[in-house]
């Protein structure tokens, strides 16, 4: 350690940002050898765009033919379903269909099953109104036709990037959360980055800012490549018994600008009816809107006409880091051994892995040498969905104490401690998922309060201007 | 497998709050032998543990009462009775015929009972649950966080919130908050008049707490913690408050989570249990009483109701109610009414543990008449004003008895 508390020495990799695609290239240099340090502005991890997403595990069929973004889902998917049961990640195999409800919409699908097909994914399959009403029985009558998409899968938006960056940690890696990083110069050698803690050392930096990705290469290399235009996606979330109503996730025909409202289970058992896309200049606000809650809750009543009247349980909203570019802006700086992991927009989740795949290959070109790892650690995280054995259900668990999502005391203490124990409330719930259920708190925010007590940066209580 | 937990039992109690607890008494009173009540805290006693307030105990105990003694009574008083409270026992599932499914600090488990009397109360509607825009920092907390920090933990969570609501609770908020040394910034409720009854009323005036009525809660503002909200008046204007925190009050709904997930029939319009007049489940084997019936009572209204589940399951077990059977279904045919139940009217109004009342409740205020049809005759119609929230009662002996079909509910409302 330095005087300021940061480590010191020089590090192969400089991660700048701790969303998902920060946690996924941290992940991948390690096992490929680097000592890598991650370093993330706010007081905890996934702060950022990667906070609410929809959690699909995307297959690229609909991402456009040839691109880097394709590349990079089908190599991240790919990963994805290879190492999830080493790393206890849950995977919900659920399929998806593209529903048309109108003529316009239903002269569209075959040219999108032909894209489908021509990115690899062979498997798509049409379905009359009535086929796909058998699937699924609880789509309005008004459904004109659909296909099938029957890898698109669900995961724990959550989990997963705690996972990566955790296995980099378990292997080396370190994280520096607290920290921004405001500057920096290059000698020819190495990396001299100035941060709000202090100055640390690499040989190569990678800029996963997300949202700040623009900035940060100002900041860096004095020039952008691209412009972040913000686009916001607001949730609703129901409670579990409206899971029921839908197996598969269920996509619209898509417009040029955004996937549209889906309606999909999570992989807690809820069914979630979002995003929108509301194009905004701030990049640190995600503001609810009471209209376009209910806006939505209404289109997902159109399309499960069984929604009517099932219970709301959470709202959220999240910003996809857009830029004026539809592909992902991925490159490396020849002569200046840094890499810009940009405007990862709306399929990040997926690609995570893909993009950190590619990056590790850019920085090979630049002169990063590869020694792959022989025998890495493989952490396993706590099963929190209901696909593995949950801890309420084994001896030792301490007692339940967030009641709707069957949280016990011994899970929370495991997430209070190591080296990625939260800073927040926010953190302690992407975790843990403690209050994230139907009574949003009612019951257990007094013990949770008594819990972490002295234990987070941001408690449960105090007022603003006391921190 | 917990060491000494029962596997089978005559009756077993989910939730361990006024109405399970009563009924524990009486089952126990009855000579029932074996009463288990399973209840998710460390302690028993519900709601009432964490109200740190007045008034509770009048019925029960004859003497006005904080929440926190009157739980300690309840508890003293089963435990006293002979029955077995198990504390951090969550029951997970409720399968046919009473078999439990249990989650112990120990581990799962399973419990038989010959019948089961559900009794899980009810929570606060959530923010979310409202759509309430705006961010999601901390420092928005229902009442019941509020007094779960604030009684039992000794927390303070922030000092000017704003509070949202006027049903009781929301006057049950301000006391806690007076406590603890908090100072609501304003007390904001979008209808025209407060929905509590009068005394209640006279609070923020005494506490000097400035009351908004006709005014909606559209946004909260703030990154980590609450900075501020946003209120839309009578005007139609948006203005900016400054707060750290805010009190989301009311709006209860049952805790009926168990429920919806199991074989049993749920009534949409109460949200809890569809029940006949002996308080008797879709499974003949399971009973429901206190706030999982409908959302909300006073504690000694739910009290009053476990006691008479208790006597009832323990006539059942010795000498058998009248079997289930179709009679009267009750049916709501106008947006004003809220919920009714017992939701099944099967027997006479004379007949042993048979259910004296229909209880009602209205969405809005209410002025007009009420009639009941049934086969498309009206048998009756009288005048009728309510306001919501309030306890609304109709002697059973009022529907016709040995009929089967649907027993219509209609309100004709004068023009205002
Ligand atoms: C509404 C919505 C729905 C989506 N649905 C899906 C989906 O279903 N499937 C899917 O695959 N993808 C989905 N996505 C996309 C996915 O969430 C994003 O692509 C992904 O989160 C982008 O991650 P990131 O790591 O690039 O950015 P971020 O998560 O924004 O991470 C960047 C991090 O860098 C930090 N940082 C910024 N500046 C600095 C600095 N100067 N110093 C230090 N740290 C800094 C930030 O605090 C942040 O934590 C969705 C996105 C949204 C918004
Ligand atoms: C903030 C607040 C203030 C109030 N103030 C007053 C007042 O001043 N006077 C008054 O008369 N009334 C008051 N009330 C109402 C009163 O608390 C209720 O009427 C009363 O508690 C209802 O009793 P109950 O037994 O039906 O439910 P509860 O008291 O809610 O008890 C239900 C019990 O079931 C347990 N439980 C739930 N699910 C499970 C499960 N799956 N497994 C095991 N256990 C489970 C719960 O932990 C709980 O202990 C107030 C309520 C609130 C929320």
């Amino acid at each position: 350690m330095s005087r300021d508390g940061l480590p010191s020495g020089v590090f192969d990799v400089a991660v700048i940002g701790a969303g998902v695609i920060g946690c996924a290239i941290a992940r991948r240099f390690t096992l490929e050898g680097a000592r890598v340090i991650v370093i993330e502005k706010a007081l905890d991890i996934l702060d950022g765009a990667s906070k609410g997403n929809s959690a699909i595990l995307h297959t690229g069929f609909d991402a456009p033919p040839g691109s880097l973004e394709l590349a990079c889902i089908k190599a991240g998917y790919a990963e994805y379903l290879q190492i999830h049961e080493r790393l206890n990640l849950p995977l919900l195999r659920s399929g998806a269909m593209v529903l048309a409800w109108t003529e316009e919409q239903e002269a569209a699908l075959p040219a999108l099953m032909e894209q489908a097909r021509t990115n690899g994914i062979a498997d798509v399959q049409a379905l009359t109104a009535r086929e796909a009403r058998e699937l699924e029985p609880g789509i309005a009558d008004t459904l004109r036709a659909a296909f099938r998409v029957p890898r698109e899968y669900l995961v724990d938006p959550w989990s997963a990037p705690h996972a990566y960056l955790l296995q980099a940690i378990e292997n080396g890696a370190v994280l520096q959360r607290n920290c921004e990083v405001t500057g920096g110069i290059y000698d020819g050698v190495a990396w001299r980055l100035d941060t709000s803690l202090g100055g640390i050392e690499a040989r190569l930096v990678v800029n996963a800012a997300g949202l700040y990705g623009d900035i940060v290469d100002e900041r860096l290399t004095g020039r952008r490549d691209f412009h972040i235009k913000p686009r916001k996606g607001q949730f609703v979330v129901y409670d579990k018994p409206a899971a029921r109503l839908a197996a598969h996730i269920l996509l619209p025909v898509p417009s040029k600008t955004t996937k549209g409202i889906v309606v999909c289970r999570t992989i807690y058992g809820n069914l979630l009816v979002g995003p929108t896309a509301e194009e905004q200049e701030a990049r640190d606000i995600a503001e609810l809107s009471p209209k376009v809650l209910a806006s939505l809750r209404h289109r997902g009543e159109e399309i499960l006409p069984g929604l009517a009247g099932e219970d709301v349980t959470a709202i959220y909203a999240g910003l996809r880091p857009a830029t004026e570019y539809k592909d992902y802006k991925i490159r490396a700086r020849e002569g200046q051994a840094y890499i810009t992991a940009g405007g990862i927009r709306s399929t990040g989740l997926s690609s995570a892995l893909g993009v950190a795949r590619y990056v590790q290959a850019l920085a090979v070109r630049l002169g990063i040498p590869a020694r792959t790892m022989p025998d890495p650690a493989w952490p396993r995280l706590p099963a929190m969905t209901d696909e593995g054995k949950r801890d309420w259900q084994c001896a030792g668990n301490g007692g339940i104490v967030c009641h709707c999502e069957l949280v016990t005391r011994r899970e929370i203490e495991q997430a209070m401690t190591g080296p990625l124990a939260p800073q927040t409330l926010g953190g302690l719930k992407r975790r843990t998922r403690v209050t994230m259920g139907r009574c949003q708190g009612f019951y257990c925010s007094a013990d949770l309060a008594e819990m972490t007590r002295d234990r987070l940066t941001v408690g449960m209580t105090g007022s603003a201007d006391a921190g | 497998m917990p060491a000494d937990l029962p596997d089978s039992c005559d009756v077993a109690i989910v939730g361990g709050g006024p109405a399970g607890l009563a009924a524990a008494v009486a089952l126990r009173k009855q000579g029932i032998a074996s009463v288990v009540v399973l209840e998710r805290e460390p302690q028993a006693g519900g709601i009432p543990r964490h109200c740190g307030h007045f008034p509770f105990g009048m019925r029960e105990f004859r003497r006005l009462l904080r929440g926190p003694d009157y739980a300690a009574r309840l508890v003293a008083r089963a435990v006293r009775s002979g029955a077995d409270i198990r504390t951090s026992v969550t029951v997970t599932a409720l399968n046919l015929g009473g078999r439990l499914s249990l989650s112990t600090p120990d581990g799962i488990a399973e419990l038989k009972a010959k019948r089961v009397l559900l009794a899980t109360g009810v929570r606060e509607k959530s923010r979310a649950a409202r759509l309430i825009g705006g961010e999601k920092p901390g420092g928005v907390l229902s009442t019941g966080a509020l007094q779960g920090m604030i009684y039992l933990k000794g927390e303070k969570p922030f000092s000017r919130p704003v509070v949202l609501g006027t049903e009781l609770v929301a006057f049950s908020s301000l006391l806690t908050c007076r406590h603890m040394g908090i100072r609501p910034v304003a007390m904001v409720e979008p209808a025209a008049t407060v929905t509590a009854r009068w005394p209640a009323r006279l609070l923020p005036k005494l506490l000097r707490i400035p009351l908004m009525l006709g005014t909606e809660l559209t946004a909260i503002h703030g990154k980590s913690r609450v900075t501020g909200v946003d209120l839309v008046g009578p005007d139609g204007k948006t203005r900016h408050v400054e707060a750290d925190g805010v009190i989301v009050t009311g709006g209860f709904v049952p805790e009926s989570s168990l429920l919806k997930a199991s074989h049993l029939a749920v009534d949409p319009a109460s949200g809890g249990p569809d029940i006949d007049q002996f308080g008797r489940c879709s499974d003949p084997a399971y009973f429901a009483a206190g706030n999982l019936l409908r959302a909300v009572e006073t504690a000694g209204w739910s009290w009053a109701e476990g006691r008479r589940a208790g006597r009832t399951i323990a006539y059942d077990l010795k000498t058998g109610l009248l079997a289930p059977k179709p009679g009267l279904r009750v049916a709501l045919h106008s947006s004003a009414l809220k919920y009714a139940l017992p939701q099944r009217i099967a027997y006479s109004a004379n007949s042993p543990w048979s259910a004296k009342v229909l209880q009602f409740r209205v969405t809005r205020p209410v002025n007009g008449r009420l009639s009941l049809r049934l086969d498309g005759k009206t048998l009756w119609s009288k005048p009728f004003a309510a306001l919501p929230e309030r306890r609304i009662t109709l002697p059973i002996s009022m529907l016709p008895d040995g009929r089967e079909g649907l027993a219509e509910f209609h309100i004709q409302e004068e023009a205002q």
